[in-house]
């Protein structure tokens, strides 16, 4: 199945409603827009845009795009790998798995940072000697509607890190928005998507909308936020373990965990052990975890990463140089979400810039 | 079966109730201890020595002095519940100022009156054996540590950042979306995030977190509009003795 | 991440704090084990924590020795015969005891470091002419908490044993001080030498300067590293090291992978 263009996308989120899908994307809630469950295109955040600076992010009304905002608090992260999941849970000597919670849920509106992201998350929990069979299960009950950033945030630089802003693979169906007329050009990104797009009432692609919506992507490249120049970054932070800018950040840094919370790669978990109150059933949970806490390298009763200057150096030194020794890749995919949602606005690539 | 003992010293009786508010759970931990001691539940006093004793309030009179002596002798393991046991509560506020101005403002005879100068933690006066912060605690967490303590395990009760399990919980920050001012990253979790929850900024009633930089989130907070006043106010609410210099006004 | 469920087959108090295990599962048998490796010992409702294997037992159980610091070794050395504990593993790298094989052996120990080198030092008696001269140095606290006594002195018979504590009671006739200086009282051709140690990071930092100054190559000393796991299979993110993973990349490490890395401090 080629290209096609839909007018709208209410018959695409009532076909996935009918395939069992909730269909979950971005809406207006709390002052911002985040990813929740659509009963209709009625609820997408219409005219909305953000702003995202270092530490700071509004909500304004601008246009007239469905899709005129950049990266939301919430990544891929919280349906691939969630919050809080139970493991196990045993009574008298014998351990029964949980139930994996796989529910079925169509994404729509996932940008090309995310979807490297899920990329990065596949090696990470399916890469090596132990994948992750939960993992695997929830990833595989997504249905993944990418959508091309047409305006992107003031703290974005998927531009630097060959990350977006136009999605080349990973979905199910990319979407780009295209304007006058207002209409969406829809492409298959294998035969899942390609099934459902021919359900849909739609007309063939044609040149023209192919390259507009071509034209889309590259100014969204040229009006990134930031730009991030890799060079050398991965070496520059395993040489600069004793440099004085961690001290330097960490005056500022809150060690509050937000970056590690809100970036779309970061798996770090702890596991919680107790036992029900009722019957004495033993359970373990996981659950998120973040290096810029005390607990999370403790030893013997004390923290062998106490400095916050540690910590901090720990999260950056991960992201960007021993990721690569680890799995192969780099672990940012230029979202931006740790600079905009840092409430002291460290911005990443700042410091990375003073590390030379 | 094991004895718990739940105490009141200078509070609010708040943190016990919450206790009752279990309700249903309440019924699970009924099954698995004798609640020996608990006034404000049953006029029962049940003898001691006690396996678990909660203590509820800080020391503010010559009598709480005795009676935490008492109480640390009777029980087991004692445990501290709630910003008054944990750091002085509110009423450590007179910490801060002269009491007996206090006691000649507010009563007639203030002779009458027998008080200490300052409110001061339970661990200021006995070895305590596990603090639960909150002002009031959490429902889930003080079953956390009631579970923890029966079955010898240390409780899960982390002391980072609230931002965690705000995040976790999938609020945006009301800090960075908003220009709310908000203790969160330096207040201790264990609330769920509850403020924040419901777009207000949280007023650390969990005391500090593990390693909190004060000095930083105030420039924050003086830039979304709060001044010294406002900040020395904040951090002198529920837990004066462990947050008060946090203002650095 | 799901614990195979182990009897408890027997329990042997050591020393005031420590305890020696003998797992079996419930059903089936034990998963083969290579020295230096460990497994995650779970206590039901209490928690996790990784404890290296000491041997085999005679029944084909896990030999585990486990030190009560924290809630979970407390109920791990609680367990009585026939409780059931949960065992993950085993898991991690191992004592390349082949790359020893005709050099000279050097076997350091630090508190209970001793129990992940037990199997090595059983193997170099099993197999003494495989190894060049054989030595085993053990640091304790004090006399009353060196670890397995008993086998320290049938060792002893075998090839040069010594020890050092740093409290001597009354009755301490031995060395006392840091075991550094005990690498200077055993004989080894420096060039032609495999070290293996384990113990605290500062008494294996300063007991491998100490072999590297004296000449053996760093590639030829193989230090245990221990940092907080949660997982045991590089998933919890916890144990990083640098661009190591201590649960997958180690424990076992030989010291030019490490060296630069341990000097840095709070890494």
């Amino acid at each position: 199945m080629e290209a096609a263009v839909l007018d709208t996308l209410d018959p695409l989120i009532g076909a996935l409603r009918e395939r069992g899908y909730a269909v979950v994307g971005p809406m207006v809630r709390d002052g911002v827009i985040r990813f929740a469950e659509l009963d209709s295109a009625a609820d997408l955040p219409v005219g909305r845009a953000d702003e995202q600076a270092p530490g700071v992010y509004r909500l304004h009304e601008r246009g007239e795009l469905v899709f005129g905002f950049a990266a939301s608090p919430d990544s891929v992260k919280r349906w691939t790998h969630p919050p809080r999941s139970t493991l196990f849970r045993m009574r008298d000597g014998v351990p029964e798995p949980a139930a994996v919670r796989a529910p079925k849920v169509a994404l729509l509106g996932v940008r090309a940072c995310d979807l490297a992201a899920l990329a990065v998350q596949d090696r990470v929990f399916l890469g090596g000697r132990h994948p992750d069979e939960a993992y695997r299960e929830r990833r595989a009950a997504l249905f993944l509607i990418a959508v091309t950033c047409a305006v992107p945030g003031g703290t974005c630089f998927c531009a630097s890190t060959g990350t977006g802003p136009r999605a080349d693979s990973g979905f199910d169906l990319a979407l780009t928005e295209l304007t006058g007329p207002h209409r969406f050009l829809v492409e298959p990104g294998g035969e899942r998507g390609a099934e459902l797009l021919a359900a849909l009432p739609s007309r063939p692609a044609g040149d023209a909308d192919l390259e507009t919506a071509r034209g889309v992507g590259a100014a969204a490249e040229a009006r990134m936020g930031r730009h991030l120049d890799l060079g050398g970054v991965r070496e520059r932070l395993a040489e600069g373990r004793e440099s004085p800018v961690w001290n330097e950040i960490a005056s500022r840094c809150l060690t509050c965990a937000n970056c590690t919370m809100v970036c779309p790669t970061c798996f770090c978990v702890t596991v919680e052990d107790g036992t029900s109150l009722d019957d004495g059933t033993a359970e373990r949970t996981e659950r998120w975890d973040s290096c810029f806490t005390l607990e999370f390298t403790e030893l013997g009763g004390a923290p062998v990463r106490s400095s916050g200057a540690a910590r901090y150096r720990q999260w950056l030194t991960h992201k960007f140089s021993t990721w690569f020794d680890q799995f192969g890749t780099c672990g940012c995919v230029g979202c931006g979400r740790c600079v905009t949602w840092c409430p002291a606005g460290i911005d990443i690539i700042e410091e990375l810039e003073r590390l030379r | 079966m094991s004895k718990l003992a739940v105490w009141k010293l200078a509070s609010c009786d708040g943190c016990q109730l919450t206790l009752l508010d279990c309700e249903d759970e309440l019924l699970s931990v009924a099954a698995r201890v004798e609640i020996a001691y608990f006034l404000e539940a049953s006029s029962a006093r049940g003898k001691g020595p006690y396996d678990l004793s909660l203590v509820e309030g800080s020391i503010t009179t010559p009598d709480d002095l005795e009676r935490i002596g008492h109480i640390r002798r009777v029980s087991r393991h004692l445990v501290t519940i709630g910003a008054c046991a944990t750091a002085g509560g509110v009423q450590a506020l007179r910490n801060l100022a002269d009491v007996r101005e206090f006691a000649s403002v507010v009563y007639a005879r203030p002779d009458y009156i027998k008080t200490l100068d300052r409110s001061t933690p339970v661990s200021a006066h006995v070895p305590v054996d596990f603090e639960l912060r909150g002002c009031p605690i959490d429902k889930r967490q003080l079953l956390e540590v009631i579970g923890a303590f029966l079955a010898g395990r240390r409780p899960v009760v982390p002391a980072h950042s609230v931002c965690v399990e705000c995040k976790a919980r999938g609020n945006p920050c009301v800090l960075v979306a908003h220009g709310t001012p908000c203790l969160g990253p330096v207040t201790q979790a264990g609330c769920g995030a509850l403020c924040p929850a419901f777009n207000r900024g949280c007023f650390g009633c969990f005391g500090p977190m593990e390693s909190p930089n004060a000095a930083a989130l105030n420039a924050l907070l003086r830039a979304a509009g709060m001044d010294d006043d406002a900040l020395q106010r904040v951090y002198r609410t529920f837990n004066v003795t462990s947050f008060g210099g946090s203002s650095d006004a | 991440m799901i614990p195979t469920p182990y009897h408890v087959r027997s329990r042997r108090p050591d020393r005031a704090d420590t305890v020696t295990l003998t797992l079996e599962p419930v059903e089936g048998a034990c998963p083969s084990f290579l020295p230096g490796q460990f497994t995650m010992l779970y206590a039901p409702g209490v928690g996790e924590i990784p404890i290296s294997i000491s041997g085999r037992a005679r029944s084909g159980g896990y030999v585990q020795t486990v030190r009560a610091v924290g809630a979970v070794s407390r109920a791990l050395c609680r367990a009585r015969r026939g409780d059931v504990v949960g065992v993950r593993g085993p898991f991690g790298t191992h004592w390349e005891l082949a790359a020893a094989h005709g050099l000279d052996v050097v076997v350091a120990a630090g508190g209970l470091g001793l129990a992940p080198l037990r199997p090595v030092i059983r193997e170099l008696a099993a197999h003494g002419a495989r190894f060049g001269r054989i030595s085993v140095i053990v640091g304790a606290r004090t006399p009353s908490t060196l670890m397995y006594p008993r086998e320290l002195a049938r060792w002893g018979r075998d090839f040069d044993v010594q020890v050092t504590v740093d409290h001597p009671d009354r009755a301490w006739k031995g060395p006392t001080g840091l075991i550094t200086k005990l690498v200077g009282r055993i004989v080894f051709e420096p060039a032609r030498t495999y070290a293996f140690v384990c113990g605290p990071e500062v008494m294996m930092r300063a007991t491998a300067g100490e072999l590297v100054r004296r000449g053996v190559p760093a590639g030829r000393i193989a230090l245990s590293l221990e940092r907080n796991m949660k997982c045991g299979i590089g998933r919890c993110g916890h144990c990083q090291l640098g661009p190591l993973f201590t649960c997958l990349d180690g424990p076992v490490l030989t010291y030019d992978k490490v060296a630069d890395l341990l000097e840095v401090k709070q890494l």
